[in-house]
């Protein structure tokens, strides 16, 4: 009886444990994000006079207004606008670019095997492991070479370069699992080569292309070393505009600007992530090529 | 047959080949031939633009001279040995509570991995914020009556890398998690039915079997987490900039300013060669494993 | 007319090879099934005749036409796939259509294409739908519906049923034969089992490791196998294949079982030609008896066989008994009740049904 008493007793505690734990971790996990968003609505004097992670007293979208639109860039005093459409003009022909050629690739490496394909795959696949500080400095000469040095088209050659090596890994893998007979039977109805790949496959990969293209936009919005190497001034991105605000900003330090400016770099992904966390993941973890 | 259908045939026949060949030389340029170049301006005299007059190994001799690369070496061990640990340990930890059955599992799994869909960028700025000795945590904790407390790493040469460690675990252990999940979901739940039934108690099976069965995905995670710690360079510039001083300089940093801030780029490439060695030794033997593996099942 | 003819073709992966010359032949109207278990090369025969695999060598001609350097679309073959490889984006409509609409087929004639086949298969309810909302069986005809509106010269089949459940197996099977008579076309059809290579086609090829054992029409292959391999291959339960010495006795032979045994276990009145009654009197063969030609015999004739029932397994219309002869496990298919496990009983066997093969090479003697 006694037994039969405490067993129910010792599992309702080890649940109670189990959410706990689990609860205890996603506050520290939201605190950074609490925090930055109670600052970047604090007046500066509320925040000097010691409100860190309570809630503000005053609501003001001051620090936003500040950040969007007027905080200085070394010298030009723009706010982050001109930087958020650098971002966007950077990103959207590189996503754009990376998926469909990936898309191309991957169809390729699964349905065509020639000789060597997985040989070619291999070499795809380093790429998404490479570290771009190897790179850096004949990525620069060659864009300076190119005429593009310093410029949106410039980045969007580089992410779209880099971008194939993922994307094609993304529609690979997904492709593997679509069975050859689709193909084959393609074939025999007397598709061609770009025909099964318009009309079969491609209709089939709604999931694959969502998630090359969350991939891409996180990995190509939040770049920063492409950014800083290959662009100067206003041709820069929103995480460079981002880092020389928060770090060149001289007298009394603004930090509610500085985390409305986070803010707004971080809000794109950030939307993304909670309209489409599903295939954000299936993104992630494609990279633990079997997980 | 006509002599056109099967030269149209054997086009057929090539058209994979040719539509997946510009990629390839694409990456093999930008990839394969840059890093050659790389590996080429590392052996020269090479300062503000690249030279090609070849000192040999003179740039590597003065790189291993320079204490700021000693300390970035160093650090790069600190924080990948901690990064790896503390990661994995956490995100192992909150897949398995995260595979109890826990009601609300979607949201929570969205919390633990919503940094990675941040900027490194955004997160050094918060994190700045929060470790900043003045107005954050420290402030809070003296406030409430802790006046001794001190939680100044970030402004402390000695621990300003932990500040470097603590974010950048807060960014990644949710990638770990996620991984380990799906490894947990992908194991025959009669395999633990099994072991039930032998009367294994739940942590036993734990330790025994489940864990021993994830090691896939602990090999990806430890792989995919060494690649993050290695090529580091947007957490530590928004987060301290490397300083203080030098403190927390990590080869990415050097490699950056050495080429684009001092005008050193030959000691520059001679660091990137380094960093890539680094990653190669550990991606190109898992990748090779991988693909094995996966051809021969 | 659309005949088929496999001429001495080969295909090797490197040094692979996985097809030996292979030759096979059919007429209009014919339906051969490719036989085999799993690696015996049938399925890379389909794909070869298919177009959708080179031919390292021989030559394949449809209609009379070598189509070795043709695509798949300059072929004039429909296929139906082991998967159904329905495209999973479109309706049923549009996965029987789409062939024709590559084709550029006018949209009047796709319709009444499409109505015909439908109405065949009575899949016209479902026309609408996507193929995920199908069931098995559905999906089946969907794909015989793709394959049936192209009316090619040859239907190529890859183990369509292997997919389904053993009921809608055997209902399926039927409506393929009854397709097969209503529309006389030409079919090639792979699977590895005999069931549906007997009651299906009109020639079967038994394959095993890129060689053709035996070509022929079903019964032949049951009652005359060319080879060991065959006779064990088809019919279920297996050919049993026991080893004996031959003795001639007049214009036929008796098979000595288990010479050891005394008395040894006697066959007598097998008929054999003289040249080969010759040829193997006093040399081993092995004896090729079906299961169901043993009978309960009386005890006291004299070509009984009498046997130890080891296990006894009633099926319902017939009852299977195993017992050692020859020393080797023997499966007898006899009436139901007629016998009891552990017991002894005596055995007659038809001798007419009886097929020597050589020990050694294990071919037919005839």
């Amino acid at each position: 009886m006694a037994e039969a008493l405490s067993r129910p007793g010792k599992a309702r505690l080890g649940r109670l444990f189990v959410y706990g734990c689990l609860v205890v971790v996603a506050l520290l996990y939201l605190m950074p994000l609490w925090v930055m968003v109670v600052t970047s609505l604090k007046p500066l004097d509320e925040i000097y006079g010691g409100s860190f992670i309570g809630v503000p007293k005053v609501v003001t979208l001051d620090a936003w207004r500040a950040a969007w639109s007027e905080a200085c860039i070394g010298t030009e005093c723009t706010g982050l606008k001109p930087y958020f459409v650098n971002s966007l003009l950077m990103v959207i022909p590189a996503v754009a670019l990376s998926t469909g050629i990936g898309a191309i690739n991957g169809y390729i490496l699964t349905k065509w095997r020639f000789p060597g394909a997985n040989f070619v795959f291999g070499l795809l696949l380093f790429g998404c492991f490479l570290p771009y500080q190897a790179i850096l400095i004949p990525m620069a000469r060659t864009l300076g070479l190119l005429g593009l040095a310093g410029s949106i088209p410039g980045l969007v050659a580089v992410h779209a370069s880099y971008g194939i090596c993922f994307t094609t890994l993304f529609f690979r893998n997904y492709f593997v699992s679509l069975p050859d007979e689709l193909t084959k039977a393609a074939m025999v109805d007397g598709a061609g080569f770009f025909r099964i790949f318009w009309s079969v496959i491609l209709p089939t990969s709604i999931p694959i292309i969502v998630v090359s293209c969350i991939w891409q936009f996180t990995q190509i919005w939040n770049d920063f070393l492409f950014g800083v190497s290959f662009t100067s001034g206003s041709s820069s991105p929103i995480t460079v505009a981002l880092n020389n605000i928060v770090n060149v900003t001289t007298g009394r330090k603004q930090y509610n600007v500085d985390m409305a400016a986070a803010m707004i770099a971080a809000i794109p992904t950030l939307v993304v992530y909670i309209v489409a966390g599903r295939y954000f993941v299936r993104g992630l973890t494609a990279g633990a090529v079997k997980g | 047959m006509s002599a056109s259908t099967r030269m149209s045939s054997r086009l057929a026949g090539w058209l994979p080949r040719i539509v997946v060949a510009p990629s390839l030389l694409v990456v093999i340029v930008t990839v394969y031939l840059f890093i050659l170049w790389t590996g080429v301006i590392s052996v020269t005299s090479s300062k503000f633009v690249p030279t090609y007059d070849f000192v040999g190994l003179e740039q590597y001799v003065r790189l291993w001279a320079t204490p700021r690369w000693h300390t970035a070496v160093a650090n790069l061990f600190i924080f990948s040995a901690l990064f790896l640990a503390l990661s994995t340990g956490l995100g192992l930890l909150m897949a398995i509570l995260l595979d109890q059955n826990i009601r609300a599992e979607g949201a929570l799994r969205a919390i633990y991995l919503y940094p990675m869909a941040l900027s490194f960028i955004v997160t050094g700025t918060a994190w700045k914020w929060i470790m900043n000795p003045g107005l954050g945590v420290q402030k809070v904790v003296n406030d409430l009556g802790w006046t001794d407390f001190r939680f100044d790493w970030i402004t402390n040469p000695d621990m300003a890398i932990y500040t470097v460690v603590v974010a950048g675990v807060w960014q990644s252990s949710g990638f770990a998690m996620a991984i380990f999940l799906a490894g947990l979901r992908g194991i025959d739940n009669s395999v633990i039915k099994a072991a039930q039934i032998e009367g294994a108690s739940l942590p036993l099976i734990y330790r025994q079997i489940i864990i021993p069965m994830l090691r896939p995905a602990m090999l990806s995670v430890i792989v995919l987490l060494s690649y993050i710690a290695i090529k580091s360079f947007d957490l530590v510039l928004a987060l301290t900039n490397g300083g203080p001083g030098t403190a927390t300089e990590l080869p990415s940093t050097f490699m950056f300013s050495a080429t684009f801030r001092r005008n050193q780029m030959g000691v520059g490439a001679a660091s990137a060669v380094m960093m890539l060695m680094t990653v190669a030794a550990i991606i190109v033997p898992y990748l090779y494993s991988e693909l094995r593996s996966e051809n021969n099942g | 007319m659309s005949t088929l003819e496999i001429d001495r073709v080969r295909k090797a992966y490197g040094h692979l090879e996985v097809l030996k010359e292979v030759s096979i032949s059919i007429g209009t109207g014919d339906f051969l099934v490719l036989l085999g278990p799993s690696g015996c090369g049938k399925s890379t025969l389909l794909n070869m005749i298919a177009g959708l695999e080179s031919i390292t060598g021989g030559e394949i001609r449809i209609a009379g036409k070598t189509v070795n350097d043709l695509s798949p679309k300059d072929r004039d073959i429909a296929m139906v796939f082991q998967s159904y490889a329905l495209y999973p984006t479109m309706t049923v409509r549009q996965n029987i259509e789409f062939g024709m609409k590559i084709r550029r087929i006018a949209q009047a004639d796709r319709d009444r294409a499409v109505k015909t086949a439908s109405d065949l298969l009575q899949i016209t309810h479902l026309l609408d739908r996507k193929p995920s909302q199908l069931s098995g069986g559905q999906r089946q005809r969907v794909a015989m519906g793709r394959a049936i509106v192209r009316e090619p010269k040859l239907f190529l089949f890859d183990e369509p049923l292997s997919n389904l459940d053993a009921k809608l197996r055997v209902d399926m099977r039927t409506e393929i034969k009854r397709l097969h008579a209503r529309l006389g076309t030409t079919i090639v059809y792979v699977t590895h089992d005999q069931i549906e290579a007997m009651t299906l086609a009109t020639r079967v090829a038994v394959m095993k490791d890129g060689v053709v054992q035996q070509l022929d029409e079903p019964q032949a292959v049951y009652d005359r196998p060319a080879n060991v391999y065959v006779a064990r291959f088809v019919g279920s339960p297996a050919m049993n294949i026991v080893p004996a010495v031959l003795e001639a006795e007049g214009s036929t032979a008796t098979a000595v079982i288990d010479i050891a045994r005394r008395p040894a276990a006697r066959i007598a009145g097998i008929s054999l030609s003289a040249e080969a009654l010759r040829r193997y009197a006093g040399r081993k063969v092995l004896v090729g008896i079906r299961p169901e030609n043993f009978s309960i015999a009386t005890k006291s004739a004299a070509s009984a066989l009498t046997v130890d029932f080891d296990v006894v397994e009633p099926t319902g219309p017939d009852t299977l008994a195993v017992f050692q002869l020859g020393g080797v496990e023997v499966t007898a298919r006899l009436p139901p009740r007629q016998a009891r496990a552990g017991r002894e009983a005596a055995l007659a066997v038809d001798t007419s049904k009886i097929v020597l093969f050589d020990s050694e090479t294990e071919t037919r003697i005839d």
